[in-house]
């Protein structure tokens, strides 16, 4: 590094390491794929087809988020609740979770837990009608599991993984917090919840919205999944291109400049708010 | 069940009986009995390790006992969780690293626990908070957030904080140790007020001119047990016991 010529001086100091290059890459990619889009007409039709899946992978990613933080921010509160049952409940759920590939999980929730579920539900209206609560026992009793289109399952799906991944992060953003505010709290005759909720749970959210955040991004990769399932997001929407044209190169550059255009947008989000967020400390 | 006052006034503040603290094979409190009369100042005194820390809290069982009866107020502190937060509303307490909440303001910090715990109004909470904070000497800083603040001025919000919930007795764990020298004054002034116009009080600290001006009675405690329960002039000038006279010598020789 010693024989690099320094180009600096006091008032122009950029040099070849100040320069993001991954970053102009990325920019040279999305130039040649609108270039390329505006210019072929395979292209032009392979984006056209693809582009009915954007919806669904949006919607499904942002829905099953949703479901993932309040059901994270649950089990992130049970991992370090005195409680046993719910200690241990929780624990279990995380472990299960990150010991299972998510495809498999993905496969397993949609085609064994939702009917699984739905049997139960069933049993249960079946149970009700036979001591004579036919009222409520018998639209359970019939429920079936076309209640459950695979575009929900998926969302429970994803919305179950996730939940997992999320609530190890509210664990860490909690714990991140001193004792000295939980007692502080408690010491003001604040319950342990109150506590939670005005004092502990806004600082730790703060503290870990980058990584919230960066989990979202994740999922809008990981949505690309439940194509598994047969659900009409970008990626099942570009197979079913791919296989009816066998156009494999252009199915397949469009889907990924979707994903790339999505996250790469999300990403650079996710650093202005973590500027931010340092910048307010 | 004994009587819990079966040797002491029903009327009196605090009444500890036999409480112990271990945590797992460290003793930390081995039987400490005490009674605490309706405005008096109590300061507490000791090496560090000596469990005078532990005491003040399990006064409102911020640390739970292992053994032992805290009576606040002529009210049993017990395992029924709801009863132990009516009774800390009861119990301030001002902590040595000050504990104020960093993302919220100070007049919030005043007014959260007067909110979902008293459930006064905005506005109610706000006037009682700014009375307090005139009260502590800076209500100027109502808008400000606590990182802005010296230490001083963090602790003066705390009691503030505390008193916001009108309070019978107030709980100091070393409330001056975090603070700078020329910050120590500002804090203890405020106590003396405190103390002058009639606040039940339990002090841990090493503040001895703080003993000598404000305290009612001395504790010395030592390895978990009261050693020495006397007042001022009886500590400083006639300690009785071998440990309080070696701890003494070793903190009063400069």
């Amino acid at each position: 590094m010693d024989n690099t010529p320094s180009i600096s001086d006091e008032n122009a100091g950029i040099q070849l390491k100040d320069i993001s290059w991954w970053f102009l890459a990325i920019i040279l990619i999305f130039v040649w794929a609108i270039y390329i889009f505006l210019t072929r007409e395979n292209y032009q039709e392979a984006f056209n087809f693809i582009k009915i899946g954007i919806a669904v992978t949006i919607k499904t990613s942002l829905i099953a988020y949703a479901f993932a933080v309040a059901l994270g921010l649950f089990a992130g509160l049970g991992r370090i609740s005195k409680n046993i049952f719910f200690n241990n409940l929780s624990r279990l759920y995380v472990e299960l979770i990150r010991g299972i590939p998510m495809l498999v999980l993905i496969f397993f929730i949609a085609l064994v837990g939702v009917p699984m579920f739905v049997d139960g539900i069933n049993a249960f209206g079946a149970w009700l009608v036979s001591i004579g609560l036919g009222v409520i026992g018998a639209p359970l009793s019939g429920f079936g599991n076309r209640a459950f289109t695979m575009n929900s399952r998926a969302i429970i799906a994803l919305s179950v993984t996730y939940g997992a991944f999320l609530a190890e992060i509210f664990r860490a953003g909690i714990q991140s917090i001193g004792r000295g505010q939980m007692e502080a709290g408690r010491s003001l005759g604040m319950s342990y919840g109150q506590t939670m909720r005005h004092i502990i749970l806004p600082q730790a959210v703060r503290n870990v919205l980058p990584a919230l955040a960066n989990d979202f991004v994740a999922m809008v990769k990981d949505s690309s999944l439940v194509s598994v399932l047969a659900v009409r997001d970008i990626t099942q929407v570009s197979r079913l291109y791919a296989g009816s044209t066998f156009r494999f190169r252009e199915a397949y550059i469009t889907v990924s400049v979707m994903y790339l255009t999505l996250t790469v947008v999300l990403s650079l989000l996710v650093q202005l708010m973590e500027r931010r967020l340092r910048n307010n400390d | 069940m004994i009587n819990p006052h079966d040797n002491t006034e029903p009327r009196d503040m605090i009444v500890v009986k036999d409480l112990y603290k271990h945590y797992g094979h460290v003793k930390a409190l081995n039987g400490v009995n005490l009674t605490v009369k309706k405005g008096k100042v109590i300061v507490v005194i000791g090496p560090s390790g000596s469990g005078k820390s532990t005491m003040l809290r399990c006064l409102n069982h911020l640390e739970k006992p292992t053994s032992g009866e805290v009576w606040i107020d002529g009210l049993l502190l017990g395992k029924d969780e709801k009863a132990l937060n009516e009774a800390r509303t009861e119990v301030g307490m001002v902590f040595q690293l000050f504990n104020l909440f960093p993302h919220l303001s100070v007049l919030e910090n005043v007014t959260i626990a007067q909110k979902v715990v008293r459930g006064r109004s905005k506005d109610e909470a706000t006037d009682i908070a700014m009375k307090q904070l005139k009260r502590v000497g800076i209500p100027e800083k109502a808008d400000v957030f606590p990182t802005n603040l010296s230490g001083g001025q963090q602790q003066r919000v705390a009691i503030a904080r505390s008193l916001a919930m009108n309070p019978k007795i107030m709980l100091f764990d070393e409330p001056t140790s975090a603070l700078d020298p020329e910050m120590i004054k500002e804090v203890l002034d405020v106590m003396l007020d405190l103390a002058k116009e009639g606040m039940t009080m339990v002090c841990v600290t090493h503040e001895m001119g703080f003993a000598r001006s404000a305290a009612d009675e001395v504790l010395f405690m030592d390895e978990g047990l009261i050693v020495e329960h006397t007042t001022p002039h009886g500590l400083f000038n006639n300690p009785k016991e071998e440990r309080t006279k070696l701890f003494l010598s070793q903190i009063l020789q400069h």
